[in-house]
């Protein structure tokens, strides 16, 4: 109010104020398009102000809804590209004119088609083993006396091996829905990486998958960091499984922690076939596999990778995959160090 | 409407009949994409409301031609809106064929319910989506009267011409695999047909345009490699 010589009429700002919402908006008198904000014009042409926007907008229901009562909302595709999906809704304003907003709801309806593919891929990862499991069972009920005694045995390995197998998607389905949750807290203990590092691939060696094929190079003083020491120690025996599981038989998994300026450098490298460069985008999405029965024999969930992502996106870093086939495959995750995040 | 000054009732009646033929274009395109889903999901229910709906359709293109009747008498020495006036007519006949057409789809869905398992189905929804995205810009150079976009949107129905064509190899191919898939794959055929109609129609749509805003007819358009040798 004390500013009185430069009143502006909200009619005046309208064009500036509508185009600076980034979701098309339109101002309608009847039918005719008064005004079009800068996002409309992107979708429906430039063309659509002062003509009807049931030229632009065709769909039978949008249609209806403009001719009818005078406000509501409708769904509506093929505005635009055909996959997008969009709502309509109309509201009053003032005597005839009304005011239309187009919602995009393509990203919830690619979510949700993302979240039922999860959902058909988790269940159809447990039926398998569960399958085998079954059918082992009746074929041992069936079987009779200690002549069968070295099939059974045979045969309880392999439903133990299936077992575990469920067990493993289990719990790594449960930490990563676990990571998931803590997703917006950053890790609040500071510690040592080097000896996380260290005690990792002890537990790998004593598992008894590596053979005497890890080659460590850690750092002479502690490397600190704001981390989940849990979640650091199940990314390197992720990442270090994999290098030990499709790497060549018998070469080596260089694991190498290095202090490069604020932050801290993990790279775990191994000698093998590689991955193609057109699955590497894809590797991180969960049970995407470059070779599923090859992946599934050596006892891979299919979730790791989706794993490593997540811890790592929570700890703020960064994952690098670099792979050239015939040669091997680089894994490279970069922490921020404990100066940084404070 | 009141708000806005001097306006003609003539003027008024041009828009009101591009209004039409625009609530005609929108009820044939939501005809097609639910066609092609009622076939994908054999849904026959959802078939059999698309062929009451044409009706909607039908009844619009008369409403349309009695409205040209009516213009072309008041606007007789106006040749730029006579020209419009009739591109309107004739755009209108031709989404009333789209129509048709997607109603001869949607007939044919509970003919197929039984047809599982033929791969060309998998190519016609692909095809179906090509259709729809031409027919749309069509009715989008229309209600923006694009001249330019027009001959974009004439030349990019080789787009369906090629599906057309690879699906004729497709089922082709399937029916002399196996007799038992000839009735299934001649109705595919048929839709995927209606389909390759369909896009020529939403050709002449853009043809239209180009003539109402121009005055001259579009030339030759490109086209993509004719089943038949002599064209259709």
């Amino acid at each position: 109010m004390a500013h009185a010589g430069k009143i502006v009429t909200v009619e005046e700002d309208m064009p500036a104020l509508l185009d600076a919402f980034d979701m098309p908006l339109l101002l309608i008198d009847g039918f005719t398009v008064e005004r079009a904000n800068a996002a409309a014009r992107r979708l429906l042409g430039t063309y659509v102000e002062g003509e009807d926007l049931r030229l632009a907008i065709r769909h039978p229901d949008a249609t209806g809804l403009l001719s009818g009562s005078g406000e509501g909302s409708a769904q509506l595709g093929g505005l635009g590209d055909p996959e997008r999906r969009w709502e309509m809704e109309v509201r009053p304003l003032g005597q005839s004119r009304r005011l239309v907003r187009l919602i995009d709801h393509s990203q919830a309806a690619a979510a949700e088609r993302m979240r039922t593919d999860f959902v058909a891929n988790a269940s159809h990862e447990l039926r398998t083993p569960l399958a085998t499991l079954m059918g082992f069972i009746e074929t041992l009920e069936e079987a009779n006396g200690t002549n069968d005694a070295a099939i059974r045995m045979r045969f309880l390995g392999i439903m133990g091996g299936e077992a575990r197998r469920m067990q493993r998607l289990i719990d790594d389905l449960m930490s990563l829905s676990r990571i998931e949750a803590d997703r917006y807290v950053r890790p609040r203990e500071s510690i040592d990486l080097a000896s996380t590092v260290r005690v990792a691939c002890a537990e790998i060696e004593a598992g008894g998958i590596a053979g005497g094929r890890l080659r460590l190079t850690l750092p002479d003083s502690p490397l600190l960091a704001r981390a989940d020491s849990s979640q650091i120690s199940q990314l390197i025996h992720n990442i270090v499984g994999n290098a030990l599981k499709y790497g060549r038989e018998g070469g080596e998994v260089k694991v190498t922690l290095q202090a490069d300026d604020g932050s801290a450098l993990l790279l775990v490298e191994d000698e093998g076939e590689g991955i193609s460069r057109d699955h590497l985008p894809r590797l991180t999405e969960r049970f995407y596999r470059v070779d599923a029965g090859r992946s599934r024999a050596v006892g891979g969930t299919g979730l790791g990778l989706a794993i490593v992502k997540h811890i790592v996106e929570r700890h703020r870093g960064r994952l690098d995959i670099a792979s050239t086939p015939g040669i091997g495959t680089r894994v490279s995750v970069v922490l921020p160090r404990d100066a940084e995040i404070l | 409407m009141a708000t806005v000054p001097n306006i003609r009732s003539a003027d008024f009646d041009l828009a009101e009949l591009r209004r039409l033929v625009a609530e005609m274009g929108g009820l044939a395109e939501a005809a097609i994409d639910d066609a092609v889903a009622a076939l994908t999901h054999r849904d026959t229910e959802s078939a059999a409301a698309i062929v009451k709906a044409d009706q909607r359709i039908d009844a619009l293109e008369a409403e349309v031609e009695r409205r040209v009747v009516r213009l072309i008498g008041l606007r007789a020495d106006q040749p730029d809106e006579l020209r419009e006036i009739l591109a309107a007519l004739k755009i209108a006949g031709v989404v009333e064929r789209m129509g048709d057409y997607a109603k001869n789809i949607a007939k044919r869905v509970p003919l197929l319910v039984e047809a599982r398992g033929i791969e060309p189905l998998a190519i016609l929804p692909a095809m179906a989506r090509a259709t729809s995205e031409i027919v749309h810009a069509a009715l989008d150079t229309f209600a923006a009267r694009d001249a330019e976009a027009a001959v974009r949107v004439a030349q990019s129905d080789a787009r369906v011409d090629d599906f057309y064509n690879s699906l004729f190899r497709a089922l082709l191919t399937y029916m002399m695999e196996n007799p038992h898939n000839i009735t299934a794959s001649a109705h595919l055929l048929f839709i995927a047909k209606n389909l390759e109609r369909i896009g020529d129609h939403a050709t002449n749509v853009a043809e239209m345009v180009y003539f109402a805003a121009t005055g001259e007819q579009m030339g030759e358009r490109t086209r993509g490699i004719d089943t038949l040798t002599d064209g259709n």
